[in-house]
């Protein structure tokens, strides 16, 4: 960790900390298309990061190399100063790193409840005779992990579905569930994969709210990609611009905006 | 009217989180357990044990085994006769090899040895799914039942190829051979289902049944939130066969005496329970007793109507019955394809707002 500074002030006044993932000079390919070339950027701790660009920029792959889905070809990726190796998928969740998917991915089998405590699985321990029986350590653990779950339920207002089967539920909410089980690992850094798409203007309204609600309740480092410039703009510390899987822009909302490769990649070219 | 839980509040989420949440289930919950641990013995004879009690909850064993494996870990198997086969021999060779041990303990260790045969046969399932997964562990069943009949060592070297079940006691009480009587069968057996039920319960309504669902509704997803899928899906295989090799383990020493692996283990028996399974409800404890419950109550209730009431001949009533459990079969599915337990489960929410739906 080379850049170890103090972090910044946010627009809005909140201190943002030291550097909580660094990614350098990431390249991934599949087979001859190369997806991201050569990026490089931070993520601080407790700030709101934003990933735009437009169709096939290469932002959900940058997500899959931040949660560790995919290796990059080249590059490194260093988390809490450390420089991390190749994992399996399973892994990822007990690094802190969670996420939500573009497309939901919730188990629509089961409950909210059970669906949001499968997001604590890893900091649940006891074992398979325990749970079998179904005294002392197991019972008392779900209790403790239900508390927990519980405040959740109550931080994002969807107490009255509690135990209903998540497949029963419309999209606006399912993207809640999501987040909730998401929040539920208590992550260091929280991925969201277009956490408003496919929303109409209040369920956007909502879902803002909660991600500024979370990061001002938890502290919780966030990143996200969306399509919404105005949700964007209005949510984010730092703005990482990519196109074409390149980096052409990094930094505050209002510095974004006047970049003039941004403005000419992303926002549109005038034509005289 | 009584069925409701208006001012039935709970003040903790154990309360909230507990099997029966309403207090008319509780309720009801302990009363079938005082029948069937208090009344029925009293009344039960060799008839009602064997062709009714001793069989549905054997096959209720299985149906909870399966049920684990095909209903919340979503990894589909054809090989439970085999493995109930496996059950059955390792009880087999333990009664004879260890005549002092309880046959209790023999059934369970008969259990783990199947588990272990179930981990084997499930490793192929990190890498194939569904109907790939189906005739993977339908090479289990017949390799199984191939490797009981081959190998001599399993059934000590007998003339006619079967295992017959020795005389064996718990309490003094003969529970195996010919002087058990039904009252002994039944209880043995209803000890047994009553542990495995608890046991099926504790376990999916935990940290490990969650990674069942969550592996079953969506792998990818799950593997992400930092599900292991190999360990997941082994633990699976190995609680469904530890289940469905006491269910062997029991069939073969309680309920049959003697047996022929491929006739009692064959892949009819893998279908037979699959189809409790389907019928009573995948993912349901609760539907593995009224999968099982339907499937060998209907032939024994068709069979009294038939011949008993209506006089027909035993040969033409036995087939027509076969026709009509068939059909039956076929209507509950396309009625209700979630089975008997969501009957239940929608009767259940009728009645709590009874009389009052509005």
């Amino acid at each position: 960790m080379n850049d170890m500074s103090d972090g910044y002030i946010t627009a809005d006044g909140r201190q943002i900390g030291g550097v909580l993932m660094e990614l350098k000079n990431i390249t991934l390919k599949f087979g001859g298309v190369t997806a991201i070339s050569d990026i490089s950027f931070d993520i601080r701790q407790g700030e709101i990061r934003a990933i735009i660009g437009p169709n096939g920029a290469g932002k959900s792959s940058m997500l899959n190399v931040i949660s560790g889905f995919y290796i990059p070809t080249e590059g490194e990726v260093w988390f809490k100063g450390y420089k991390r190796g190749p994992m399996r998928p399973y892994e990822i969740a007990g690094l802190g790193i969670a996420r939500t998917f573009q497309n939901i991915a919730l188990f629509d089998g089961m409950s909210v409840l059970d669906n949001i405590m499968t997001g604590r699985l890893t900091l649940m321990k006891s074992g398979l005779l325990s749970q079998a029986m179904w005294w002392g350590g197991a019972s008392k653990e779900e209790d403790a992990h239900r508390e927990k779950v519980e405040k959740i339920i109550d931080f994002l207002e969807i107490q009255p579905i509690r135990k209903t089967p998540v497949g029963r539920l419309p999209y606006g909410l399912k993207k809640r569930v999501e987040l909730a089980r998401a929040l539920a690992a208590e992550p260091k850094i929280l991925l969201l994969d277009e956490p408003m798409a496919g929303m109409n203007v209040e369920e956007k309204e909502d879902m803002c709210r909660f991600i500024l609600d979370v990061n001002d309740e938890f502290g919780t480092t966030t990143v996200l990609i969306e399509h919404d410039m105005g949700v964007v703009m209005d949510l984010s510390d730092r703005v990482v611009v990519m196109d074409y899987g390149r980096k052409i822009g990094d930094g505050p909302p209002d510095e974004v905006r006047n970049n003039q490769d941004v403005i000419d990649a992303y926002l549109g070219v005038a034509h005289d | 009217m009584f069925y409701r839980e208006a001012g039935d509040f709970k003040t903790s989420y154990r309360e909230d989180s507990q099997t029966f949440p309403i207090k008319f289930d509780r309720l009801r919950y302990y009363a079938v357990l005082a029948v069937a641990f208090g009344v029925i013995p009293l009344f039960i004879n060799d008839y009602w044990a064997n062709a009714v009690f001793v069989p549905f909850l054997i096959y209720s064993i299985a149906a909870i085994g399966l049920n684990i494996l095909v209903g919340f870990a979503g990894q589909v198997s054809l090989g439970t006769g085999g493995f109930m086969a496996v059950g059955a021999y390792a009880v087999y060779k333990l009664m004879t090899a260890f005549p002092e041990v309880s046959i209790f303990f023999h059934v369970l260790i008969a259990g783990g040895i199947t588990a272990a045969v179930g981990v084997l046969f499930g490793l192929p399932s990190l890498r194939i799914k569904g109907f790939y997964l189906a005739v993977a562990t339908l090479a289990a069943q017949f390799f199984l039942v191939w490797l009981f009949n081959k190998v001599p060592w399993f059934y000590n070297y007998s003339a006619s190829g079967q295992i017959n079940a020795p005389d064996r006691t718990i309490f003094g009480v003969f529970v195996t051979g010919a002087q058990t009587s039904a009252t002994a069968k039944y209880m043995f057996c209803l000890v047994m289902l009553t542990i495995v039920a608890v046991i099926a319960r504790n376990l999916t309504r935990g940290t490990v049944g969650r990674k069942w669902m969550a592996i079953r509704d969506m792998d990818i997803a799950a593997e992400i939130i930092g599900v292991n899928p190999l360990s997941t899906k082994i633990t699976a295989f190995a609680v469904s066969s530890f289940f469905i090799g006491i269910a062997g383990a029991l069939f073969f020493a309680v309920y049959l005496g003697a047996a022929e692996v491929g006739e009692a283990f064959g892949i009819q028996k893998s279908f037979l329970i699959l189809f409790m399974v389907i019928i009573g409800g995948l993912g349901s404890i609760f539907g593995s007793f009224a999968g099982a419950a339907f499937l060998v109550l209907l032939p024994v209730l068709l069979k009294n109507v038939l011949v008993g009431t209506l006089g027909w001949p035993t040969d033409l009533a036995a087939h027509i019955e076969l026709m009509i459990v068939g059909g039956l079969i076929v209507i509950f599915l396309i009625a209700e394809p979630h089975g008997l337990a969501q009957l239940w489960r929608v009767a259940k929410e009728k009645l709590r707002l009874w009389p009052f739906p509005h």
